[in-house]
């Protein structure tokens, strides 16, 4: 078995999704590569995948290769995976890698099997794993031919360093005509703010459900007495109650906190991808058919006006005691 | 212009999974997908500011087509089913070369896709489509400007929002954040009575059988597991009691 994994960064931090997907991969098989686009900043990067366990790096850089667009890097994977003959693609799922996967599949004719948990391997066989149907089910997927193609949950798997110098290959590749069509013209980086929400073990998020920017107070206050940080919803930064540092989602931040306190979450797609990493997951929201009761742990149907306070009560006279 | 919005039909209400087939139940009445009503709106926006035709394109069972007429009772001009029992079961890459085959045909300017699909979470068939008819395509789309043959997306992402041009045609992925959707009228709904609908076998688009459905996947569903632990959440519906209720949970849990 030979693997591929796209290896994705931001600035000068490497995904730690990546990192963790190729962890998974060394597990799994007998050579294990990663290719990384980007511009001038991806060479310096590249041992330092090498030390998370890829044998060989593929480097394309580029400046016309920088800006973040997903189709010049399906010309990139398609080229590495036609030459190099990799029998397994594997992608941690990101708003670009997600396209990438997508447009690689089709590129290759590959089968693509997305929202994964898990993979394990039987012999030469994949058997990769996915929640279906709002979690209620997991569901065993696999693939006909190779290169077999995968996009897993962001957090699915921890990175692990292995130390390890890997050998670095620059890729060039000549771009197709329709991956040199769309262009980046501007990029609005939002500023961090607070404490990292990606680092914190415990999050209460705040949803439209709380009523207002003044009941943001409630996840403020819950978030004190646990000792966690305060997250949003994207309806939540879209009405302007909160920065978009703080925006758990698709979109937004990716988390996998011990605890992770949902108060007037209705737990959208949209956000449920960003959070259902979480190991316990506690849910207050007054609409009992609201989709977050289908993925959480304790469902509590009323209202946080109410609840909430008592709670805060309840922990501080605990801590007291 | 003509603008192409790709809906997926889905069953109305909860999905569920056919234990037999392995796929997703698609009988009886369907609606279009959640998230695909905002490429539809979109496109009636579009077909508002700029008269354009608006063809709403679909891959599914007959009884879906029923749903698309709800795209028609909006604005949308008219309505493409790829119906055909050799299509069903298409994973991503036979329902991407069978879309691609329908927009050939069709030959538009702006093709629209939902972000989500609310059966089969996280798809990514508008980047496969955009591989195979080589266009460029930009996903996670807020907000849309079309002028002087261009378009200018705003694509949020993880750390920020990008702002990406390309030249027409192009493809175009939009978010739940778009737009509003619009309810359809009473008018609206006697108006798509009379819309066309055209309903496509494979052989229509000169596909060949054995590359589509599930002759022509590369993927397949090898077995259902057990349920996760999560599907089954401790409940309580009682105010008063929620609280301390969440302090007894917390503490088994050893989280406070």
């Amino acid at each position: 078995m030979s693997t591929l994994v796209f290896v994705e960064h931001q600035g000068d931090q490497l995904s730690k999704g990546s990192l963790g997907v190729l962890a998974k991969a060394a597990e799994l098989g007998d050579s294990v590569d990663a290719v990384m686009v980007g511009g001038t900043e991806v060479k310096a990067l590249a041992s330092e995948v090498g030390r998370y366990g890829a044998a060989t790096v593929y480097v394309a850089e580029d400046d016309a290769l920088s800006p973040p667009l997903p189709q010049p890097r399906v010309d990139v994977v398609a080229k590495v995976v036609g030459d190099a003959g990799h029998d397994t693609v594997l992608f941690s799922t990101s708003v670009l890698a997600a396209d990438v996967a997508g447009g690689v599949a089709a590129r290759l004719d590959a089968g693509l099997n997305w929202d994964l948990v898990d993979i394990v391997r039987n012999d030469d066989t994949l058997v990769g794993k996915r929640l279906a149907l709002a979690d209620s089910l997991m569901v065993e997927v696999g693939w006909r031919s190779e290169p077999r193609l995968a996009l897993f949950r962001p957090g699915s798997f921890e990175p692990v360093e292995r130390g390890g110098q890997p050998q670095v290959l620059t890729v060039s590749v000549e771009l197709e005509d329709h991956s040199r069509a769309a262009r980046l013209v501007d990029q609005v980086v939002q500023p961090e703010s607070g404490p990292s929400l990606e680092s914190a073990e415990v999050i209460v998020t705040g949803g439209m459900g709380l009523g207002g920017p003044e009941h943001l107070s409630l996840a403020e206050e819950l978030a004190g007495v646990l000792g966690g940080v305060v997250g949003a919803t994207r309806a939540v930064v879209y009405a302007g109650w909160s920065p978009h540092s703080t925006q758990v989602g698709q979109t937004g931040k990716t988390v996998s906190p011990k605890l992770y306190v949902a108060l007037g979450v209705s737990g959208a797609v949209q956000h449920k991808v960003g959070m259902q990493g979480s190991q316990t997951i506690v849910a207050v929201n007054k609409d009992p058919r609201a989709p977050i009761f289908e993925f959480c742990d304790l469902a509590v149907v009323g209202d946080v006006h109410t609840i909430v306070p008592q709670l805060v009560e309840l922990l501080r006279g605990r801590k007291g005691s | 212009m003509k603008v192409v919005a790709c809906v997926k039909c889905v069953p109305e209400g909860r999905a569920r999974l056919d234990p037999r087939s392995r796929r997703l139940d698609r009988d009886g009445a369907g609606e279009i997908n959640a998230f695909d009503r905002y490429a539809v709106e979109e496109a009636i926006r579009i077909k508002e500011a700029s008269e354009s035709e608006v063809v709403v394109v679909s891959m599914g069972p007959d009884p879906m087509a029923e749903a698309l007429r709800s795209a028609l009772a909006l604005g949308a001009d008219r309505a493409v089913l790829v119906s055909d029992p050799g299509a069903v079961g298409s994973d991503l890459i036979a329902t991407s070369r069978v879309l691609a085959k329908v927009l050939e045909r069709e030959n538009p300017d702006v093709v629209l896709f939902g972000q989500q699909t609310s059966d089969g979470a996280g798809a990514v068939l508008w980047a496969a489509v955009a591989d195979r008819v080589r266009l460029p395509a930009i996903s996670q789309t807020t907000k849309l400007e079309i002028a002087d043959g261009a378009v200018r997306a705003t694509r949020q992402t993880e750390v920020g929002d990008d702002v990406i041009e390309a030249p027409l045609p192009v493809i175009v992925a939009v978010t739940d954040a778009i737009n509003e959707l619009r309810y359809a009228t009473l008018k609206g709904k006697m108006a798509a009575k009379k819309k066309p609908l055209d309903v496509l076998t494979l052989s229509d688009l000169g596909l060949d059988p054995s590359t589509a459905g599930d002759a022509g996947s590369k993927t397949e569903v090898l077995g259902i597991g057990d349920p996760p632990a999560r599907a089954n959440a401790l409940r309580v519906e009682d105010d008063e009691a929620a609280a301390q209720v969440i302090v007894d949970f917390l503490t088994e849990r050893q989280l406070v």
